[in-house]
């Protein structure tokens, strides 16, 4: 059997230059919005779930689904900092950070617009605690003054967070002595202070939560079990990917289910648009199949022919559409996490492994919307097809 | 003459009724999807929209999670303006699972219903809620959603009041209006300050938000003002503003993915347009010779191209037609299975006129090349083309 010559089907799509642009763009359209969703869903994900390291352990108070609900009161934290599972650090401290955790309200440089900011106090240890913060701009805050680092996402979105910026809030005015980037995570997003001025001037004496390392990542179940034991205590410990996966799922979950619905509805408009193109390519070219047919082209190769040609048109279509969603890389978008109810920035992220879907997804709707008109071709009788003017 | 000009576009969509219905099938799709998309971002909306004009919101100024002196009531009281006073805390409970989220909020009974009249509440179902400490009043929309019942006890698991907290259904509120929230429950503030004071003494006498009303809805600005000026440079500023700009103040939170939304549905108009552009373009090649006789015989171009553009408004608008009848019953079954995430899911009158007026404008573009390529036509070359 021998196949039709693929340039068959590549000269026909360049002969109706105008249909085969107008069906690529439509799906290129869709692949786009395929491709965004996965790409937002992702930024959302690595944002969120690489904000904790592996061997890092979050308590927090039990039930509370959040470090802003949480309360941890003084005794349960000294409790909570004798465990023998937590790995000291240099000069034999115990890498144990107790932090407080609240919402602040912002305006943001576009438009005034309010939003809700973490700002984080921590102890000695916080920044030990998280070796992907690093300072870029000014320097580290001093303990016990009223001075705040800034995430570069905060830094960049709100009004007056630039370096050596006075803020005020709870009745008091902070200077913002340095920016920091964490590698695109959630912290980020979040204002840096050290906890106990910040407790002062919310008038709390109780943290919201505590972050602890462990020695060994293996030995989480045995902390946990002693601190599900202690009847003094009504914490709950997470390991912090666990943690901050958990508050990423509502978002991750709305992402996915309204882009992915969209997607396979606008799939079924860009299938429809490509079955219509193919369509009248067979249609318009009844004579030639009659004539590759009488040449000795059996019904398989016509069919394969018509098919290629159609994958060929998707593909195109995926490429363009994939190439115009990468771009989408240099935004960020920021909006409220609904679990934590605080910003967040995240940017698209392209992977391979969301190309490899994206171009998939694009040739099932050549694959589809080619089949009918492909199986028509290759279902004409030799005398008819060349009959037809 | 217009009679038979009708008859002829007819005749001439349907001798590709493959072609034909195709088209349609996406414009049904297409404008289906941009009302639902439509209707989405108007239900973010929703809560502005049934915002009072005379209604302020007192919150403290640092954000949402710090809480109010109750002593604040008596002094927002003498304000100058203020008519009625109410107030009322996020309770934040989980029923079985996060997913069935719904807000709970702890509110003064007599005086919160008497402010938000749009809550409607039968008289002996008041009394009973107002009897009863531990009693709750759900809304309408959330006791189809859950099966419940006057008379049910409903667990809440707190998350910022630790704790099962158990709550027996008093009474069931439906809305003044369309657009009033069904789906929000309310229980006693003091039966939760109660408890709060019993377990954890620091936290008890807070409030979330007060609710203040006003004489007259032109006072607002002054009104909330002299509030704040009340409150400035102690223990606890608050910040007031319009229940609107309130509401408003949560939808600026996620505004990115109002947004995105607005964006998609209208990327979905630009597919369907290129589909359409593309039928019309292949229907208007293969007939090109048609149109050179028809020229020929002494037609105008104006009549050919008013053919094709008739052609390409007819699939459109037929397409259109449809999506708008369907996007009422579909709007409706989404709205059942989301349940509470969206208290409010109304298909508005701006959103049909704009899916009448994005199928008019794909109709139109949709037409407009092949009107262009064959009004330059010259009838030789046309006769001499072949389909």
């Amino acid at each position: 059997m021998k196949p039709v010559p693929l340039s068959y089907s590549l000269r026909n799509l360049w002969a109706r230059r105008l249909t085969t642009a107008l069906t690529a763009g439509g799906m290129a359209l869709v692949v786009f919005v395929f491709a965004a969703v996965l790409m937002l869903d992702q930024g959302l994900k690595e944002a969120l779930v690489d904000t904790g390291q592996p061997d890092n352990v979050v308590v927090i108070r039990k039930g509370s689904e959040t470090e802003v609900q949480s309360v941890i009161e003084r005794s349960q934290a000294a409790l909570v900092e004798s465990l023998p599972q937590i790995a000291r650090g240099a000069g034999g401290l115990p890498l144990v950070s107790r932090e407080t955790v609240v919402l602040i309200t912002l305006a943001k440089r576009d438009g005034d617009k309010p939003a809700n900011v973490i700002i984080r106090g921590v102890g000695p240890a916080g920044a030990a605690l998280r070796p992907q913060l690093r300072v870029v701009e000014g320097r580290m805050f001093r303990p016990g003054s009223s001075e705040i680092l800034v995430g570069s996402s905060i830094a960049q979105r709100f009004r007056g967070m630039g370096l050596g910026d006075a803020v005020r809030f709870g009745g008091r005015e902070w200077q913002v002595v340095g920016i920091f980037e964490a590698g695109r995570s959630g912290f980020d997003s979040e204002i840096w202070g050290d906890a106990d001025p910040l407790l002062q001037t919310f008038r709390r004496n109780a943290f919201s939560s505590m972050v602890f390392r462990l020695s060994d990542a293996a030995d989480f179940p045995a902390a946990r079990q002693i601190l599900d034991a202690d009847p003094r205590l009504t914490l709950e410990a997470k390991l912090e990917r666990a943690f901050y996966a958990d508050q990423s799922a509502m978002l991750s979950n709305f992402i996915n289910i309204l882009g992915l619905t969209l997607s396979v509805i606008f799939s079924v408009g860009a299938v429809i648009g490509g079955a219509i193109t193919m369509y009248a390519a067979v249609a318009s070219r009844t004579a030639e199949i009659g004539t590759l047919r009488a040449l000795g082209f059996r019904r398989s190769s016509v069919m394969a022919a018509f098919m290629l040609e159609s994958l060929l048109l998707s593909l195109l279509g995926g490429v363009a559409g994939l190439a115009a969603a990468s771009l989408m890389q240099a935004f960020t978008i920021s909006t409220m996490n609904w679990q934590s109810f605080s910003e967040l920035a995240f940017s698209f992220r392209l992977t391979p492994a969301i190309a490899a879907k994206t171009l998939l997804f694009a040739l099932g709707m050549g694959l589809v919307g080619g089949f009918m008109p492909a199986a028509r071709a290759a279902r004409m009788k030799i005398v008819d097809a060349l009959r037809a003017s | 003459m217009t009679a038979s000009f009708f008859k002829l576009i007819v005749l001439n969509a349907a001798r590709h009724r493959l072609r034909a219905g195709l088209t349609v099938l996406g414009m049904v799709v297409a404008i289906l999807a941009f009302g639902l998309l439509g209707t989405v971002v108007d239900a973010w909306y929703a809560g502005a929209e049934g915002a009072a004009a005379n209604r302020l919101v007192t919150r403290s100024s640092i954000s949402l999670v710090f809480p109010l002196p109750l002593s604040y009531k008596e002094r927002i009281r003498a304000v100058d303006g203020v008519r009625d006073l109410s107030w009322a805390n996020w309770f934040g409970g989980i029923y079985k699972e996060p997913k069935n989220f719904f807000p709970q909020f702890a509110v003064d009974g007599e005086s919160y219903f008497r402010l938000y009249p749009e809550f409607v509440v039968g008289e002996n179902a008041m009394r009973d809620f107002l009897r009863d400490r531990k009693g709750c009043i759900v809304g309408r929309k959330l006791a189809d959603v859950h099966g419940f019942k006057v008379g049910d006890t409903l667990t809440l698991k707190g998350t910022l009041y630790p704790g099962n907290w158990d709550f027996v259904i008093r009474g069931i509120y439906d809305g003044a209006r369309k657009g009033t929230d069904q789906s929000q429950m309310f229980l006693h503030w003091a039966y939760l300050n109660e408890t709060v004071k019993a377990r954890m003494p620091g936290r008890a006498d807070n409030v979330g938000v007060f609710i203040a009303e006003v004489e007259r809805a032109d006072q607002v600005a002054a009104v909330s003002q002299a509030i704040d000026r009340e409150f400035a440079n102690s223990r606890a500023e608050t910040l007031t503003e319009t229940e609107k700009a309130f509401a408003l103040g949560f939808v600026a939170m996620t505004e990115a993915i109002v947004v995105a939304i607005r964006i998609v549905s209208y990327l979905v108009i630009f597919i369907i347009m290129a589909v359409m552009a593309n039928t019309m373009a292949m229907t208007a090649r293969e007939r090109t010779a048609e149109y050179a006789t028809l020229k020929a015989l002494g037609f105008s171009p104006s009549f050919v191209a008013a053919m094709i553009c008739g052609e390409s408004l007819m699939l459109a608008l037929g397409g259109g037609l449809i999506g708008v009848a369907l996007t009422f019953p579909v709007a409706a079954a989404f709205a059942a299975r989301m349940g509470t995430l969206f208290p409010v899911f109304n298909v508005s009158e701006s959103t049909v006129l704009l899916q009448f007026g994005c199928a008019l404008t794909v109709g139109v573009v949709a037409a407009i090349l092949p009107m262009r390529r064959v009004a330059r036509l010259s009838i030789v070359d046309g006769l001499r083309a072949v389909g």
